[in-house]
Protein backbone atom coordinates (compact mmCIF):
# COMPACT_ATOMS: atom_id res chain seq x y z
CA UNK A 1 0.00 0.00 0.00
CA UNK A 2 1.38 3.54 -0.88
CA UNK A 3 1.57 5.55 1.90
CA UNK A 4 -0.43 9.17 1.71
CA UNK A 5 1.98 11.55 1.12
CA UNK A 6 3.47 9.36 -1.77
CA UNK A 7 0.32 8.72 -3.06
CA UNK A 8 -0.16 12.93 -3.00
CA UNK A 9 3.19 13.10 -4.92
CA UNK A 10 2.12 10.46 -7.36
CA UNK A 11 -1.00 12.22 -7.62
CA UNK A 12 0.31 16.24 -7.60
CA UNK A 13 2.95 14.71 -10.77
CA UNK A 14 0.34 13.12 -12.63
CA UNK A 15 -1.85 16.37 -13.01
CA UNK A 16 1.38 19.14 -13.75
CA UNK A 17 1.68 16.04 -16.26
CA UNK A 18 -1.70 16.33 -17.62
CA UNK A 19 -1.92 20.22 -17.66
CA UNK A 20 1.86 21.36 -18.30
CA UNK A 21 1.56 20.96 -22.37
CA UNK A 22 -1.67 23.33 -21.83
CA UNK A 23 -0.18 25.71 -19.99
CA UNK A 24 2.75 26.40 -22.03
CA UNK A 25 0.69 26.17 -25.27
CA UNK A 26 -1.53 28.93 -23.81
CA UNK A 27 2.07 31.53 -24.10
CA UNK A 28 2.21 30.22 -27.50
CA UNK A 29 2.44 33.89 -30.24
CA UNK A 30 0.75 31.84 -32.65
CA UNK A 31 -2.39 32.36 -30.74
CA UNK A 32 -2.71 36.10 -31.97
CA UNK A 33 -3.72 35.30 -35.04
CA UNK A 34 -6.32 33.03 -34.22
CA UNK A 35 -9.78 33.19 -33.68
CA UNK A 36 -11.80 31.73 -30.87
CA UNK A 37 -12.61 28.42 -32.67
CA UNK A 38 -9.45 27.84 -33.85
CA UNK A 39 -7.63 28.05 -30.63
CA UNK A 40 -9.99 25.81 -28.78
CA UNK A 41 -9.49 23.38 -32.14
CA UNK A 42 -5.51 23.38 -30.85
CA UNK A 43 -6.50 23.00 -27.65
CA UNK A 44 -8.86 20.11 -27.90
CA UNK A 45 -6.23 18.37 -29.48
CA UNK A 46 -3.36 19.04 -26.94
CA UNK A 47 -5.78 17.88 -24.14
CA UNK A 48 -6.71 14.73 -25.94
CA UNK A 49 -3.11 14.07 -25.58
CA UNK A 50 -2.69 14.69 -22.06
CA UNK A 51 -5.40 12.21 -21.82
CA UNK A 52 -3.94 9.56 -23.81
CA UNK A 53 -1.39 9.71 -20.91
CA UNK A 54 -4.17 9.34 -18.47
CA UNK A 55 -5.51 6.24 -19.72
CA UNK A 56 -3.20 3.91 -19.68
CA UNK A 57 -2.52 4.53 -16.24
CA UNK A 58 -5.70 4.47 -15.33
CA UNK A 59 -6.42 1.05 -16.29
CA UNK A 60 -3.07 -0.61 -15.02
CA UNK A 61 -4.00 0.75 -11.77
CA UNK A 62 -0.67 2.52 -11.14
CA UNK A 63 -2.67 5.71 -9.90
CA UNK A 64 -2.85 5.16 -6.04
CA UNK A 65 -6.07 5.44 -4.03
CA UNK A 66 -8.52 4.49 -7.10
CA UNK A 67 -10.07 0.73 -6.58
CA UNK A 68 -9.91 -1.65 -9.60
CA UNK A 69 -13.46 -0.70 -10.37
CA UNK A 70 -13.16 3.19 -9.86
CA UNK A 71 -10.04 2.84 -12.48
CA UNK A 72 -12.16 0.85 -14.89
CA UNK A 73 -14.84 3.64 -14.72
CA UNK A 74 -12.88 6.47 -14.86
CA UNK A 75 -10.99 4.93 -17.68
CA UNK A 76 -14.52 4.61 -19.45
CA UNK A 77 -15.56 8.39 -18.83
CA UNK A 78 -11.78 9.61 -20.25
CA UNK A 79 -11.99 7.61 -23.30
CA UNK A 80 -15.55 9.09 -23.82
CA UNK A 81 -13.79 12.47 -22.64
CA UNK A 82 -10.64 10.99 -25.60
CA UNK A 83 -13.36 11.00 -28.52
CA UNK A 84 -15.19 13.86 -27.77
CA UNK A 85 -12.12 15.70 -27.88
CA UNK A 86 -10.85 14.84 -31.23
CA UNK A 87 -14.45 15.51 -32.57
CA UNK A 88 -14.33 18.96 -31.72
CA UNK A 89 -10.50 19.24 -32.64
CA UNK A 90 -11.91 18.27 -36.16
CA UNK A 91 -14.61 19.61 -36.26
CA UNK A 92 -13.22 23.28 -35.12
CA UNK A 93 -10.42 23.01 -37.59
CA UNK A 94 -13.34 22.06 -40.40
CA UNK A 95 -14.96 25.41 -39.20
CA UNK A 96 -11.62 27.12 -39.64
CA UNK A 97 -10.95 26.52 -43.10
CA UNK A 98 -13.21 23.40 -44.59
CA UNK A 99 -11.23 22.62 -47.48
CA UNK A 100 -8.01 21.91 -45.62
CA UNK A 101 -9.98 19.16 -43.50
CA UNK A 102 -11.75 17.69 -46.19
CA UNK A 103 -8.18 16.95 -47.57
CA UNK A 104 -6.78 15.33 -44.55
CA UNK A 105 -10.05 13.16 -43.89
CA UNK A 106 -9.92 11.89 -47.84
CA UNK A 107 -5.78 11.42 -47.41
CA UNK A 108 -5.56 13.86 -49.83
CA UNK A 109 -3.83 16.35 -47.70
CA UNK A 110 -0.41 17.86 -48.60
CA UNK A 111 0.53 17.86 -44.73
CA UNK A 112 2.01 14.65 -44.01
CA UNK A 113 1.65 14.79 -40.23
CA UNK A 114 -2.20 14.72 -40.97
CA UNK A 115 -2.11 11.51 -42.31
CA UNK A 116 -0.90 10.55 -38.84
CA UNK A 117 -3.54 12.29 -37.43
CA UNK A 118 -6.66 11.02 -39.21
CA UNK A 119 -5.37 7.22 -38.71
CA UNK A 120 -5.30 8.06 -34.99
CA UNK A 121 -8.55 9.43 -35.04
CA UNK A 122 -10.32 6.02 -36.58
CA UNK A 123 -8.71 3.63 -34.58
CA UNK A 124 -9.74 6.07 -31.26
CA UNK A 125 -13.56 5.94 -32.46
CA UNK A 126 -13.80 2.48 -33.74
CA UNK A 127 -12.22 1.65 -30.40
CA UNK A 128 -15.41 4.04 -28.36
CA UNK A 129 -17.49 2.02 -31.28
CA UNK A 130 -16.57 -0.98 -30.09
CA UNK A 131 -16.46 -0.08 -26.15
CA UNK A 132 -20.28 1.17 -26.77
CA UNK A 133 -21.25 -1.82 -28.13
CA UNK A 134 -19.01 -4.21 -26.04
CA UNK A 135 -21.72 -5.95 -24.24
CA UNK A 136 -23.52 -6.81 -27.95
CA UNK A 137 -19.68 -7.90 -29.38
CA UNK A 138 -20.03 -10.94 -26.92
CA UNK A 139 -16.04 -10.93 -27.17
CA UNK A 140 -13.91 -13.16 -24.62
CA UNK A 141 -11.90 -10.50 -22.39
CA UNK A 142 -8.73 -11.72 -23.88
CA UNK A 143 -9.91 -11.12 -27.22
CA UNK A 144 -10.99 -8.12 -26.19
CA UNK A 145 -8.20 -6.71 -24.56
CA UNK A 146 -5.84 -7.73 -27.35
CA UNK A 147 -7.94 -5.62 -30.02
CA UNK A 148 -8.02 -2.65 -27.44
CA UNK A 149 -4.57 -2.49 -27.05
CA UNK A 150 -3.77 -3.09 -30.64
CA UNK A 151 -6.04 0.41 -31.65
CA UNK A 152 -4.71 2.06 -28.47
CA UNK A 153 -1.41 1.57 -29.85
CA UNK A 154 -2.13 2.93 -33.32
CA UNK A 155 -3.78 5.51 -32.12
CA UNK A 156 -0.84 6.37 -29.66
CA UNK A 157 1.40 6.02 -32.38
CA UNK A 158 -0.23 7.80 -34.84
CA UNK A 159 -0.65 11.02 -32.49
CA UNK A 160 2.43 11.21 -31.40
CA UNK A 161 3.49 11.24 -35.06
CA UNK A 162 0.64 14.11 -35.85
CA UNK A 163 1.95 15.92 -32.39
CA UNK A 164 5.78 15.78 -33.35
CA UNK A 165 5.28 16.70 -37.09
CA UNK A 166 3.08 19.88 -36.24
CA UNK A 167 4.38 23.66 -36.48
CA UNK A 168 1.18 24.68 -33.83
CA UNK A 169 0.94 26.42 -30.31
CA UNK A 170 2.27 23.37 -28.38
CA UNK A 171 5.41 24.46 -27.06
CA UNK A 172 8.47 22.29 -28.30
CA UNK A 173 10.12 20.62 -25.09
CA UNK A 174 6.47 19.99 -23.34
CA UNK A 175 5.58 18.28 -26.72
CA UNK A 176 7.98 16.39 -26.60
CA UNK A 177 7.81 15.09 -23.07
CA UNK A 178 4.19 14.57 -23.52
CA UNK A 179 4.88 12.51 -26.16
CA UNK A 180 7.64 10.45 -24.63
CA UNK A 181 5.25 9.67 -21.62
CA UNK A 182 2.33 8.78 -23.54
CA UNK A 183 4.90 6.25 -25.39
CA UNK A 184 6.26 4.96 -21.74
CA UNK A 185 2.81 5.07 -20.03
CA UNK A 186 1.70 2.40 -23.18
CA UNK A 187 4.57 0.34 -23.12
CA UNK A 188 4.57 -0.37 -19.91
CA UNK A 189 1.11 -1.38 -20.05
CA UNK A 190 1.98 -3.63 -23.21
CA UNK A 191 4.58 -5.17 -21.53
CA UNK A 192 2.39 -6.20 -18.21
CA UNK A 193 0.00 -7.78 -20.86
CA UNK A 194 2.38 -9.57 -22.91
CA UNK A 195 3.75 -10.97 -20.09
CA UNK A 196 0.27 -11.85 -18.51
CA UNK A 197 -0.09 -13.22 -21.73
CA UNK A 198 2.81 -15.81 -22.62
CA UNK A 199 1.65 -18.73 -23.29
CA UNK A 200 5.33 -20.21 -22.71
CA UNK A 201 4.59 -19.86 -19.22
CA UNK A 202 1.56 -21.64 -18.62
CA UNK A 203 0.77 -19.85 -15.70
CA UNK A 204 -1.76 -16.58 -15.68
CA UNK A 205 -1.36 -13.71 -13.43
CA UNK A 206 -4.58 -12.66 -11.52
CA UNK B 1 26.80 -9.95 -79.45
CA UNK B 2 27.12 -8.84 -76.30
CA UNK B 3 25.77 -10.73 -73.74
CA UNK B 4 24.34 -9.17 -71.04
CA UNK B 5 24.63 -10.74 -67.35
CA UNK B 6 22.40 -8.85 -64.92
CA UNK B 7 24.05 -9.94 -61.70
CA UNK B 8 22.94 -8.07 -58.51
CA UNK B 9 26.13 -5.67 -58.51
CA UNK B 10 24.91 -4.34 -62.14
CA UNK B 11 21.35 -4.60 -61.19
CA UNK B 12 22.15 -1.86 -58.49
CA UNK B 13 24.82 -0.07 -60.72
CA UNK B 14 21.82 -0.05 -63.26
CA UNK B 15 19.09 1.18 -60.79
CA UNK B 16 21.26 3.55 -59.32
CA UNK B 17 22.20 5.45 -62.16
CA UNK B 18 18.80 5.55 -63.09
CA UNK B 19 17.93 6.60 -59.84
CA UNK B 20 20.51 8.98 -59.60
CA UNK B 21 19.71 10.94 -63.14
CA UNK B 22 16.66 12.10 -61.16
CA UNK B 23 12.73 11.71 -61.74
CA UNK B 24 11.44 8.53 -63.00
CA UNK B 25 11.14 9.43 -67.00
CA UNK B 26 7.27 9.25 -66.90
CA UNK B 27 7.24 12.21 -64.95
CA UNK B 28 9.91 14.26 -67.30
CA UNK B 29 9.19 15.00 -70.85
CA UNK B 30 11.19 14.03 -73.34
CA UNK B 31 14.11 16.43 -74.15
CA UNK B 32 12.74 18.11 -77.04
CA UNK B 33 9.69 19.11 -75.25
CA UNK B 34 11.93 21.33 -73.50
CA UNK B 35 10.57 22.74 -70.40
CA UNK B 36 7.70 21.06 -68.49
CA UNK B 37 5.52 22.71 -67.00
CA UNK B 38 4.23 23.37 -62.96
CA UNK B 39 1.72 21.17 -61.81
CA UNK B 40 -0.77 22.28 -59.46
CA UNK B 41 0.27 21.43 -55.55
CA UNK B 42 -2.17 19.37 -53.19
CA UNK B 43 -3.89 21.92 -51.67
CA UNK B 44 -2.66 25.14 -53.94
CA UNK B 45 -6.92 25.86 -54.14
CA UNK B 46 -7.40 25.26 -50.69
CA UNK B 47 -9.44 28.82 -49.79
CA UNK B 48 -9.23 30.41 -53.20
CA UNK B 49 -11.31 33.05 -53.98
CA UNK B 50 -11.21 34.46 -57.45
CA UNK B 51 -10.60 38.16 -58.88
CA UNK B 52 -8.60 39.65 -56.01
CA UNK B 53 -7.87 43.10 -57.43
CA UNK B 54 -4.08 43.84 -58.30
CA UNK B 55 -2.64 45.58 -55.27
CA UNK B 56 0.40 47.14 -54.22
CA UNK B 57 0.93 45.54 -51.05
CA UNK B 58 -1.20 43.38 -49.28
CA UNK B 59 -2.25 44.81 -45.91
CA UNK B 60 0.72 46.38 -44.06
CA UNK B 61 3.51 44.09 -45.84
CA UNK B 62 6.78 43.42 -44.20
CA UNK B 63 7.06 39.36 -45.94
CA UNK B 64 7.97 39.03 -49.70
CA UNK B 65 6.33 36.73 -52.29
CA UNK B 66 8.06 36.41 -55.05
CA UNK B 67 9.41 34.22 -58.39
CA UNK B 68 9.14 33.73 -61.94
CA UNK B 69 6.86 32.75 -64.59
CA UNK B 70 8.25 31.35 -67.75
CA UNK B 71 6.50 29.44 -71.10
CA UNK B 72 6.58 25.75 -70.80
CA UNK B 73 8.97 24.11 -73.87
CA UNK B 74 11.04 27.28 -74.29
CA UNK B 75 11.55 28.68 -71.14
CA UNK B 76 10.35 31.82 -72.34
CA UNK B 77 10.03 34.36 -69.26
CA UNK B 78 6.40 36.14 -69.30
CA UNK B 79 5.19 39.34 -68.65
CA UNK B 80 2.42 41.17 -67.75
CA UNK B 81 0.73 37.78 -66.36
CA UNK B 82 -0.68 38.08 -62.96
CA UNK B 83 -0.73 35.84 -60.14
CA UNK B 84 -3.01 35.88 -57.14
CA UNK B 85 -1.04 35.26 -53.96
CA UNK B 86 -2.90 34.45 -50.52
CA UNK B 87 -2.17 33.02 -47.07
CA UNK B 88 -2.63 32.51 -43.27
CA UNK B 89 -0.91 36.34 -42.09
CA UNK B 90 -0.42 38.28 -38.90
CA UNK B 91 -3.77 39.96 -40.46
CA UNK B 92 -6.00 37.53 -41.10
CA UNK B 93 -6.89 33.97 -42.46
CA UNK B 94 -6.16 32.43 -45.72
CA UNK B 95 -10.31 32.68 -46.14
CA UNK B 96 -10.27 36.63 -45.45
CA UNK B 97 -10.93 38.57 -48.47
CA UNK B 98 -7.88 41.21 -47.59
CA UNK B 99 -5.83 38.30 -47.70
CA UNK B 100 -5.76 37.65 -51.03
CA UNK B 101 -4.52 40.30 -53.66
CA UNK B 102 -2.42 39.44 -57.35
CA UNK B 103 0.35 41.34 -59.22
CA UNK B 104 1.60 41.52 -62.52
CA UNK B 105 4.81 39.94 -63.56
CA UNK B 106 7.59 42.28 -65.01
CA UNK B 107 9.29 42.15 -68.37
CA UNK B 108 11.76 39.55 -67.33
CA UNK B 109 9.04 37.58 -65.73
CA UNK B 110 9.75 38.45 -62.25
CA UNK B 111 6.83 39.25 -60.10
CA UNK B 112 7.30 40.24 -56.14
CA UNK B 113 4.58 41.48 -54.22
CA UNK B 114 4.53 42.26 -50.19
CA UNK B 115 2.30 41.37 -47.84
CA UNK B 116 1.81 40.70 -43.61
CA UNK B 117 4.08 37.85 -42.52
CA UNK B 118 2.91 34.26 -43.37
CA UNK B 119 2.32 32.57 -40.01
CA UNK B 120 2.12 28.67 -39.82
CA UNK B 121 -1.57 27.48 -40.45
CA UNK B 122 -2.76 24.05 -40.04
CA UNK B 123 0.72 22.97 -38.82
CA UNK B 124 2.65 24.55 -41.48
CA UNK B 125 3.95 27.98 -42.55
CA UNK B 126 2.79 27.70 -46.15
CA UNK B 127 1.33 30.28 -48.89
CA UNK B 128 -0.86 30.11 -51.86
CA UNK B 129 -0.35 31.41 -55.19
CA UNK B 130 -2.83 31.26 -58.57
CA UNK B 131 -2.42 31.91 -62.28
CA UNK B 132 -5.65 31.28 -63.44
CA UNK B 133 -6.38 34.13 -66.25
CA UNK B 134 -7.05 31.90 -69.11
CA UNK B 135 -4.43 32.13 -71.67
CA UNK B 136 -2.48 29.10 -70.16
CA UNK B 137 -3.53 26.47 -68.15
CA UNK B 138 -4.80 27.36 -64.67
CA UNK B 139 -1.67 26.39 -61.27
CA UNK B 140 -2.58 26.75 -57.75
CA UNK B 141 0.80 25.99 -55.53
CA UNK B 142 1.65 25.90 -52.56
CA UNK B 143 4.93 26.44 -51.14
CA UNK B 144 6.06 25.67 -47.68
CA UNK B 145 8.46 27.77 -46.01
CA UNK B 146 11.92 26.44 -44.78
CA UNK B 147 11.06 27.94 -41.24
CA UNK B 148 8.26 29.98 -39.77
CA UNK B 149 10.66 33.01 -39.06
CA UNK B 150 11.33 33.90 -42.79
CA UNK B 151 10.43 36.99 -44.02
CA UNK B 152 10.21 35.98 -48.12
CA UNK B 153 8.88 32.58 -49.74
CA UNK B 154 9.80 32.32 -53.99
CA UNK B 155 7.39 30.25 -56.34
CA UNK B 156 7.87 29.38 -59.88
CA UNK B 157 5.64 28.53 -62.80
CA UNK B 158 5.91 27.39 -66.25
CA UNK B 159 2.91 27.76 -67.58
CA UNK B 160 1.23 25.70 -70.54
CA UNK B 161 -0.62 27.36 -73.49
CA UNK B 162 -4.30 26.39 -73.85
Amino acid sequence: MISGIRAKLIWLAFIIVMITPLVAAATSELLAWRDSIYIMAGFAGIFAMSLLFAQPLLIGGYLPSLSPRNNRKIHKWVGGLLVAMVFIHVLFLWFTSPPDVIDVLLFRSPTPFSLWGVIAMWALFFMGLMAALRKKLRLSLHLWRRIHLALAMVTIIGSVGHALLIEGAMEQVTKIIICVLVIAATAKIAIKYLNQHTPRSGRRKP
Amino acid sequence: MTKISLTRRSFLAVSGAVAASGLPSWTVPARAAGLAPTRSMRGGANNYLAGAPIVDRIGGGGFWMSGTVRRAGDGAPLSGQRIQIWAHTTEGYESDWESHGATLTDENGNYRLEMPQIVPAFGQAHGHLAYDSGDFETVFLRPVMKSSKDKSLEAHFVLKPV
